[in-house]
């Protein structure tokens, strides 16, 4: 097998490049003050919010686009855009069987069980199509612990006080270009609210799909952990194939109290674009950002990057109570024309904080993967740890990876460790387990595997699976 | 059994096998031997079909089959083994899991079921233990970190997993101590068979002490220039190769 054979495993064909049939009610293209206003009318907000809706606006227009990353791409027209779309059948769902028929089979196609007792069964999902949330499962269940798992625009609709308390509280609206954006229209996200004293009792997860075209997706999600709670949240994200590029800019915001703890694991699959020509696909400018405002808190960010056209994405860790702990753990696989640039900033503020970075970027195809992070130690942070681990995996000879760990330390009494490493996944190697009768694809997946190994194991175990699964399919061979 | 017909491969513009004819008969012991870079190593690569030499021209038959106009995965599926003179290390991947993983190859091959992890681990401890082998062998990754004769006895230890019937050893010989070299011949001494062929490349007769050739070959810049029986080796190890070369000429 020639290194050419072994950059065209890379190919796969998107599996959820489907559009579905739904009648969607998609408004005007363009953004100015009254698009604003019709998304938070459409969402019967309360007036705090449209309130921070235009102050977010209002900022955006005097910011410009970020151009220091590592990414190439064509301007984008934001009055191109339309920044609100929703299924047409929308009154209130009350069950499961009010979900419309095809949004159901949409769902069921993406693997994902809207509908309950389904096959993961102790995960809660909520599942968001276009702006909208479709469905909840498990609410009711959920609540006789005291969480709160719902849509954010019923949280602000039910709790008001904690969605105003906390929203913005982590990624200000003035944070940068995308976080202002979101801050205007975001149309839906996730909210999730565990009282104190209380772990809670299952995998809560958030499934995203963009089905209309030209349409934004920027949805908000919020979780917030009190005193001495514990939750572990798992995100999914998929959208059709089209030729138009899409934007995707959300916001993710976690607080954790004393003694709290947040998992929350992503796994990243939206439409890369066309393999051959890089035409289509989302363009994914996220900002996740967790507080440990509590003393001994704990977040930790894992994430599974396989999709869109371009990532832009730093989940974050500011480390503010005393003895709190952020993670880090991060798989990146770029293909074909993809492009990420992907990483993670933990701030350390508290006293003996300690943070975990560990990044693992595979690039195949003619793809870049950049992994840019920051550990920030200041002054404040007597006796902070950090640790950091990147490495890069190159599979052919047209990609290309980059790390940038930049590190600032404002105190002498930290400690910080780094290692990295690039490998190449070498024809030899490839040669060895065909020799012993092991097909090209099973090798490489192997091999991939066994380089992620270290962030598959911070994954929830009914995750894991999928994960590994993503991977060989993103890696298959699609010429014969 | 296994029957190679002319064979001629190039890096580039280098013709490095110039026309191999060889053939072995079911149950017999060929050795190769031969200076540093008379293509030994590039022979059993291309037997394989390792990508440096993928465009081979000639025949190799092994049970009728024309290895040639196959992947490098089916050839081993056909029964080729190579034991390779340079291992290669395989970080991240359990020794034990790559083991399982070829043997499942196999298996599915044939049309058997997959053994599972714990059926495996009990089939191959008795392997180990032929091999006086550690069983932390099978925690670590594939031959990363391992010594040049730990690589060499992790080759033989797949050998007795795939229990292949065409065997190629690269120089299996060279690295080992004067014990390991004495375990690894009489373990593949022990695996003659009369339906297995095996073929060994080596510069000593020390190995051929143990595993007694039935043919010996002398390949010379890319030909088999003189082939005898197993005195031929130690005429070899006395004399060296020039008269070889000069005779061929
Ligand atoms: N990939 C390659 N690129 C360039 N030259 C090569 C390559 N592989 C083999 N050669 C050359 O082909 C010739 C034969 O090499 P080969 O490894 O087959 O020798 P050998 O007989 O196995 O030697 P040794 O006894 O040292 O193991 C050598 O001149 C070598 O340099
Ligand atoms: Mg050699």
């Amino acid at each position: 097998m020639s290194l050419e054979e072994i950059e065209k495993i890379a190919g796969q064909n998107y599996k959820y490049g489907f559009k579905s049939d739904i009648e969607t009610e998609v408004i005007p293209k363009g953004l100015n003050e009254d698009v604003v206003r019709l998304i938070s009318e459409r969402k019967k907000e309360p007036k705090f919010m449209l309130e921070y809706r235009l102050k977010a606006y209002n900022h955006w227009k005097t910011l410009t686009e970020p151009d220091w990353t590592h990414l190439e791409y064509p301007t984008i027209d934001f009055n191109d855009i339309s920044y609100y779309a929703e299924p047409k059948k929308k009154e209130k769902l009350e069950s499961m069987d009010d979900v419309d028929p095809e949004l159901k089979r949409t769902f069921e196609k993406l693997g994902i069980p809207i509908v309950e007792q389904k096959r993961l069964a102790n995960v809660a999902v909520d599942a968001i199509f276009d702006s909208v949330s479709v469905a909840t499962t498990y609410k009711d269940k959920l609540l006789e612990h005291g969480v709160v798992f719902c849509p954010l625009s019923e949280a602000l609709e039910k709790y008001p006080e904690i969605v105003k308390k906390y929203l913005g509280s982590v990624v200000p609206h003035t944070d940068n270009f995308y976080a202002a954006l979101n801050a205007a229209v975001f149309s839906e996200g996730s909210f999730v609210y565990i009282p104190k004293d209380t772990v809670c009792p299952m995998e809560l997860s958030t499934y995203f799909r963009i089905n209309a075209e030209e349409t934004g997706q920027f949805e908000r999600t919020l979780i917030v952990c009190e005193e001495n709670s514990k939750v572990s949240y798992l995100e999914g994200c998929t959208a059709p194939m089209f030729d138009k590029n899409q934007l995707h800019a959300a916001v993710v915001e976690l607080v954790a109290l004393d003694n709290a703890e947040i998992k929350y694991s992503t796994v990243q699959n939206w439409y890369a674009g066309d393999p051959k020509t890089g035409k289509g696909g989302i363009y994914n400018f996220v900002t996740k950002r967790g507080k440990c405002a509590g003393k001994s808190s704990k977040i930790s960010w894992t994430q599974i990057e396989t999709g869109s056209a371009i990532t832009w994405k730093y989940p974050s860790c500011l480390l503010i109570g005393d003895d709190s702990v952020g993670e880090f753990y991060s798989v990146a696989l770029t293909n074909h024309h993809q492009q990420a640039d992907t990483g993670t900033k933990m701030y350390h503020i508290g006293k003996n904080t300690k943070s975990t970075i560990i990044s693992k970027g595979i690039s195949a195809g003619k793809s870049i993967n950049t992994y840019r992070g920051l550990v920030q130690i200041n002054k404040s942070a007597k006796g902070a740890e950090n640790f950091t681990q990147c490495d890069s995996m190159l599979i052919g000879s047209d990609c290309s990876a980059n790390t940038f760990p930049y590190i600032d330390v404002r105190n002498a009494q930290s400690t910080l460790g780094h290692e990295a490493a690039t490998v190449k996944v070498t024809e030899d190697q490839i040669h060895y387990f065909q020799q012993r009768g092991i097909n090209m694809e099973d090798a490489l997946t192997t091999i991939v595997n066994g380089f992620c190994a270290d962030v598959f194991k911070e994954l929830p175990t009914e995750f894991a699976v999928e994960a590994t699964q993503l991977l060989s399919l993103k890696l298959e061979n699609t010429v014969g | 059994m296994f029957n190679i017909k002319d064979l001629k491969a190039s890096i580039g513009d280098k013709e490095i096998l110039k026309g191999i004819n060889l053939t072995i008969n079911p149950g017999e012991v060929h050795a190769i031997m031969g200076p540093n870079g008379s293509g030994k190593s590039t022979l059993a690569k291309v037997l394989t079909g390792h990508p440096d030499f993928t465009e081979a021209e000639g025949s190799v038959l092994l049970k009728g089959k024309n290895l040639l106009e196959l992947d490098p995965d089916e050839r081993a599926l056909e029964g080729l083994f190579l034991a390779f003179q340079y291992p290669v290390e395989i970080p991240g991947v359990n020794n034990e899991e790559f083991l399982r993983m070829a043997y499942n190859a196999k298996m599915k091959k044939n049309g058997k079921d997959a053994v599972d992890p714990l059926d495996f681990s009990d089939f191959i401890q008795e392997k180990l233990a032929k091999l006086s082998m550690d069983e932390s062998f099978l925690e670590r990754n594939v031959n990363h970190g391992f010594s040049g004769g730990e690589k060499k006895r992790n080759e033989i230890l797949q050998l007795l997993v795939l229990e292949p019937e065409m065997v190629i050893l690269d120089e299996t010989d060279s690295g080992l101590d004067i014990d390991a070299l004495r375990i690894v011949a009489k373990t593949v001494d022990a695996y003659r068979r009369a339906d297995r062929g095996i073929l060994v490349i080596t510069h000593y007769q020390r190995l051929l002490d143990y595993i007694k050739p039935d043919i010996v070959h002398v390949l010379a810049n890319g030909k088999i220039v003189k082939s005898g029986d197993k005195s031929l080796a130690l005429e070899l190890e006395d004399k060296g190769y020039d008269w070889v070369e000069a005779e061929a000429k």
